[in-house]
């Protein structure tokens, strides 16, 4: 009997599936994609409803991971195919080139900070630059740096070599090739989490047309004492600090043109944002547009109402029609309807207009359910038919938990990865 | 003499942005038996482990101070360093001056930097009086116990057997099933209840390792992980069930909105689950109205229950599918994610009505002839509108048990505010307590869809396999323990502990304190209550802390000076 068990996706459930997968005892190979676990957990500042720092309590599951005596990491890595069926599902894992030697990499940084190209940073949500050969973030597990390809000097056009001659511990190799692990597994954890539908494309809204408008992702970026800012808040027109800062909710989601599903944990996150802005710039006002205010967690309305009485946060039902710069081209004048069925307009100037987008489920989610040969609901995530297994997809021994399978924040997503654990269990059980 | 390194974390900018890092480590540098000290930008990060543990080695340092967060996420990782370097784990300690100093003491520097000078210097002097601790292995029962028999802990149970563990599972009642006895068609699928619950108790019954407990009053919960023992009167017979691992599942109760909008005064006004049962009976009224949010998110009972939105939603589409009218009058509709979404796009599409009230303007009913009124101020409209309806169905909040706080007591668990029981961590540990062996699922936790609550279950049974699977436990070191010479044998102690960990007993003709060692949770509670310093705490002495205290005066001394 086969005990290993693979989970795609790295993020807050992909992590705790392991970890409970690899406490009971079997082989659990986490594969993710980016060069380091975390997910988008690792992005955010803080979490509510608690407020506490998310890299903070993120952070020792990492290290847990890494440090278990059950768990296998691949990241950097793709499931590459899957064949055959449960209970023994052949599995290749494609575990790309980094160009760098794991094993001999210390992370020490010199050859960042030699390395001579610039390009956007994805884990800053594009608002800094980092270097082609680059650490994600400093708690990144592994901490191992890792050259990307397409944009190496040295690799694209054989010229430059500069990390190499800097990096004391020999570990850069810029003949690197992809290898692959191949193993049969008894179960398949689909882990793959979400990705922030594109705002800009919702040209009403101002993105990319208007400096002062950001995504809630960016506002956790620049929120965060590691971020691209140093936890400075300043909006990017001037670089000045905003004092009046307005949230619109659903943004493409709840829209039948768009995405039909609410997002479920944005009224949560921009109630937690308006709350942290205040530790930034004390004075600063916060507005939140929203259509209906869905705080249905533990402790979720308990934290909207010391929004509203002890930081002065503005709910306002209402979803704006239209977002302009202003004529000086710093902040931004938000149209909406003053409700109550008067049916009144009215224009109002933010300094800065943070967006709240609907989260669709990650590119990685549809590539792994075709690989997987499983089925996906009508919005994209992972379908969980069976009402009796909530947590299994169409096809058996492949299991599902997290925003993969449908929008939900950090405890529902941590609740589900352990009960994968369990539903592994009865089926290897079963199996055997 | 001890070797004592000191690593200051700077938190990235968490710490640094408030003490001066690195004049911490200096002064570090002049406390007595520290032989090395140095700073980190993140001591938890792979490379500030490493970092730290090249220390140990080449400094061949003893004890390790590590001045960051908060030991509650972070002091495991940290031991488990020091015993990779080869010192034992509990020659450890961890100083915090995120949470005492940087965080707190924000926008003042010196003082901030000033206060964590000062607990470094008690950390490190504690440090030197550390003594290395043991931690016992002990076996587990290869049984698991749920209590409550609704879908929650029908999931579990069934969850436990499928994965070849004997499981017990306690129901008050004459029947499994709980609230879904009561609930016909579950939303979001508008699926017969009454076919899973058929599913789960037959899985139940089938294998040989589940047993049922019909009727069966739990009496006392004794023990700790691995080794519980659950008293549980059925018949008026009590028996005694060893297990190793408890999930707890009892689910809640719906509110009664005594007086509220005429219940039960007005004939018309009934409940959610009164509404259920009638709809179960096969009774569709022509003219429904639905208020929600009654006894809840307002002052006194401020959170909201999640599920009944969703449910108004079900039952107005059930309604209007049989012909009749329905109006939901709310405050927000609560139909999170997709299949909740979907759920209110449908209800809106087929003729449902809603009204939007705010909670200074509440909806007003009273009784005309045959029907009810229902007047309503809308706030989407901007005006009052009138409804004729034949039945007010009021969605109250579910709300703890009248019957929890005893059950708490017996598990010795913690309840919130609102007394739904109160999990490890409500991010990372939702389903587990901070009492090792004893876990939460389902609407006992928080109301829950069924779908949620089943995920949880699943989560809880795969917290509790995971001792079993194991077959052993480790147990707390830092545990109390009594001098048998200064002991007087008062039992004050005895009754301070709330493990039921100490008792008195014979000793050469005295009476004196025994702690039993696997039961006590290292709370400290017995120390304090203990008149004569018998009572100490492994990792807590007297001379531990009093050195604390002196390290303390000593610089407060110093920079007085
Ligand atoms: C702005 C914002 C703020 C938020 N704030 C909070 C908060 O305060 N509290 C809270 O509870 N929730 C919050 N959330 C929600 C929270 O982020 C999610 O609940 C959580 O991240 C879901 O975890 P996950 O592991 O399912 O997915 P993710 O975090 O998305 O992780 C998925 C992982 O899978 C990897 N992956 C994807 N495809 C593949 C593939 N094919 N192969 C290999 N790997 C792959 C990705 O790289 C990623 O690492 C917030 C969300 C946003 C957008
Ligand atoms: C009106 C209504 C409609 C709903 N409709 C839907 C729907 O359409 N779709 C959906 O997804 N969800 C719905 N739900 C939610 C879902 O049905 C419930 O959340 C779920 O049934 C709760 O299960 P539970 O096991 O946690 O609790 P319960 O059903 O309350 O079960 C708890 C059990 O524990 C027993 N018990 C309690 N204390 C003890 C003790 N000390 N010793 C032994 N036994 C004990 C009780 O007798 C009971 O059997 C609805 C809920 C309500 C109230």
């Amino acid at each position: 009997m086969t005990s290993k068990v693979v989970v795609v996706g790295g993020g807050i459930a992909g992590i705790q599936a392991a970890l409970d997968l690899g406490d009971m005892g079997y082989e659990v190979h986490l594969v993710e994609r980016t060069p380091s676990i975390g997910g988008r957990m690792a992005q955010l500042d803080k979490t509510f409803p608690t407020n506490d720092c998310s890299l903070c309590i993120l952070s020792p599951k990492m290290i847990s991971c890494a440090g278990h005596e059950n768990i296998k990491l691949h990241t950097y890595s793709e499931i590459e195919s899957a064949d055959g069926g449960f209970p023994k599902t052949r599995v290749r894992i494609r575990e790309k080139a980094r160009y760098v030697i794991l094993s001999r990499c210390t992370g020490c940084g010199d050859c960042i900070a030699k390395c001579p190209v610039k390009v956007t940073f994805e884990f800053e949500e594009g608002l800094s630059k980092r270097k082609a050969v680059y650490l994600p973030f400093p708690q990144a597990v592994p901490r191992k740096v890792t050259i990307d390809a397409e944009h190496c000097r040295m690799i694209t056009e054989g010229k430059c070599g500069v990390c190499k001659k800097v990096c004391q511990a020999g570990a850069i190799d810029y003949e690197q090739k992809d290898s692959f692990v191949d193993l049969e597994a008894g179960a398949v954890v689909i882990a793959t989490g979400f990705d922030l539908a594109d705002a800009s494309a919702l040209r009403q809204y101002g993105l990319g047309t208007c400096k002062d408008v950001i995504t809630s992702l960016q506002l956790e970026r620049i929120l965060s004492a590691a971020g691209p800012t140093g936890g400075r808040l300043t909006r990017p027109s001037d670089d000045t600090e905003p004092k009046k800062l307005a949230f619109v909710q659903c943004v493409g989601s709840r829209d039948s043109r768009m995405f039909k599903y609410c997002s479920s944990v944005c009224c949560m996150y921009a109630t937690k944002e308006s709350i942290l802005v205040r530790e930034h710039v004390p004075d600063i006002e916060s507005t939140i547009f929203y259509m209906d205010m869905r705080a249905t967690g533990k402790g979720f309305q308990e934290f909207v109402l010391r929004a509203e009485r002890s930081y002065g946060v503005r709910y306002i039902r209402s979803r704006p029609a239209e977002v302009q710069p202003a004529s000086d081209g710093r902040g931004v004048l938000v149209t909406y309807d003053t409700g109550g069925g008067i049916g009144e307009q009215r224009t109002e100037k933010f300094d800065l207009l943070v967006l709240c987008p609907a989260l669709v489920p990650s590119k990685g989610t549809s590539e792994i359910a075709r690989i997987l040969g499983v089925e996906l609901d009508e919005n994209g995530f992972i379908m969980t038919p069976d009402t009796r297994n909530p947590i299994d997809s169409t096809k058996k021994g492949v299991l599902v938990c997290g925003f993969a399978g449908e929008p939900m924040d950090i405890p529902d997503s941590v609740a589900q990865a352990t009960g994968v654990a369990a539903r592994v269990a009865e089926l290897l059980q079963e199996a055997r | 003499m001890a070797r004592i390194g000191v690593f200051i974390c700077h938190c990235g900018h968490n710490i640094a942005s408030a003490v001066a890092v690195e004049e911490v480590v200096k002064f570090a540098r002049t406390l007595p038996d520290v032989v090395y000290s140095d700073h980190n930008l993140y001591s938890c990060s792979e490379e500030g482990l490493g970092s730290i543990k090249k220390s140990i080695e080449e400094n061949k340092l003893d004890r390790v101070v590590v001045a960051a967060c908060t030991p509650r996420t972070h002091e495991p990782l940290f031991r488990r360093l020091c015993e990779q370097a080869g010192i034992n784990k509990y020659l450890f300690e961890f100083v915090n001056i995120r949470e005492h100093c940087s965080w707190i003491h924000a926008k003042e520097p010196n003082a901030a930097t000033e206060k964590a000078k000062k607990l470094v210097a008690m950390g490190v002097s504690k440090a030197a009086l550390l003594e290395p601790q043991v931690e016992s292995e002990s076996g587990v029962i290869p049984t698991a116990v749920v209590i409550g028999g609704g879908l929650a802990g029908l999931t579990a149970a069934a969850s436990l057997v499928a994965q070849d563990i004997d499981t017990h599972l306690i129901e008050m009642e004459g029947k499994l099933g709980g609230q879904l006895n009561d609930i016909s068609i579950l939303a979001p699928n508008f699926e017969k209840s009454a076919d899973l619950l058929n599913k789960l108790v037959s899985e139940l019954k089938k294998s040989e390792r589940g047993h049922i407990h019909l009727g069966a009053k739990l009496v006392d919960v004794k023990g700790f992980v691995g080794n519980f023992e659950i008293t549980v009167e059925e018949e008026g017979v009590q028996n005694k069930i060893p297990a190793g691992a408890i999930i707890l599942a009892t689910g809640t109760q719906e509110h009664q909105p005594e007086g509220e909008y005429g219940f039960r005064k007005a004939p018309g006004v009934v409940t959610q689950l009164e509404f259920e049962r009638a709809l179960q009976r096969g009774e569709v009224p022509k003219r429904v109205v639905f208020i929600q949010c009654v006894g809840s998110r307002q002052p006194g009972r401020e959170y909201c229950s999640r599920i009944c939105c969703n449910t108004s939603l079900k039952n107005a589409l059930r309604v209007v599918e049989a012909g009749g009218t329905a109006a939901i009058i709310h405050r927000d509709i609560m139909s999170y994610g997709a299949a909740w979404e979907e759920l209110y796009r449908q209800a809106s599409e087929r003729g449902v009505a809603f009204f939007r009230y705010s909670l200074e303007d509440k909806p007003r009913i009273s009784a005309e002839n045959k029907h009810i009124l229902v007047e309503v101020f809308d706030d989407n409209l901007g005006e009052g509108v009138t409804l004729h309806t034949d039945l007010v169905v009021l969605a109250t909040p579910l709300v703890s048990r009248d019957d929890s706080g005893d059950v708490s007591r017996m598990l010795k668990v913690p309840r919130d505010k609102n007394g739904f029981y109160l999990e490890a961590h409500v991010k990372l540990r939702p389903i587990e307590f901070a009492t090792d062996g004893v876990f939460i699922c389902g609407s006992a936790r928080w109301p829950s869809s069924a779908r949620e609550v089943m995920c949880q279950a699943l989560a809880a049974a795969a917290k509790a396999a995971i001792p079993i699977k194991r077959g052993k436990v480790v147990t707390e070191a830092i545990t109390a323990w009594s001098d048998p010479d200064k002991c007087a044998g008062c039992g004050n102690c005895v009754i301070a502990c709330p493990y039921e960990a100490i008792e008195i007993v014979d000793q050469d003709g005295r009476k004196i304190a025994k702690v039993n060692e696997t039961q006590c949770k290292g709370c400290g509670n017995c120390v304090a209550a203990c008149p004569n310093d018998a009572m100490q705490q492994r990792g807590f002495t007297t001379r531990q802390l009093s050195a604390m205290i002196d390290a303390l005066v000593k610089r407060a001394l110093e920079e007085s000076s």
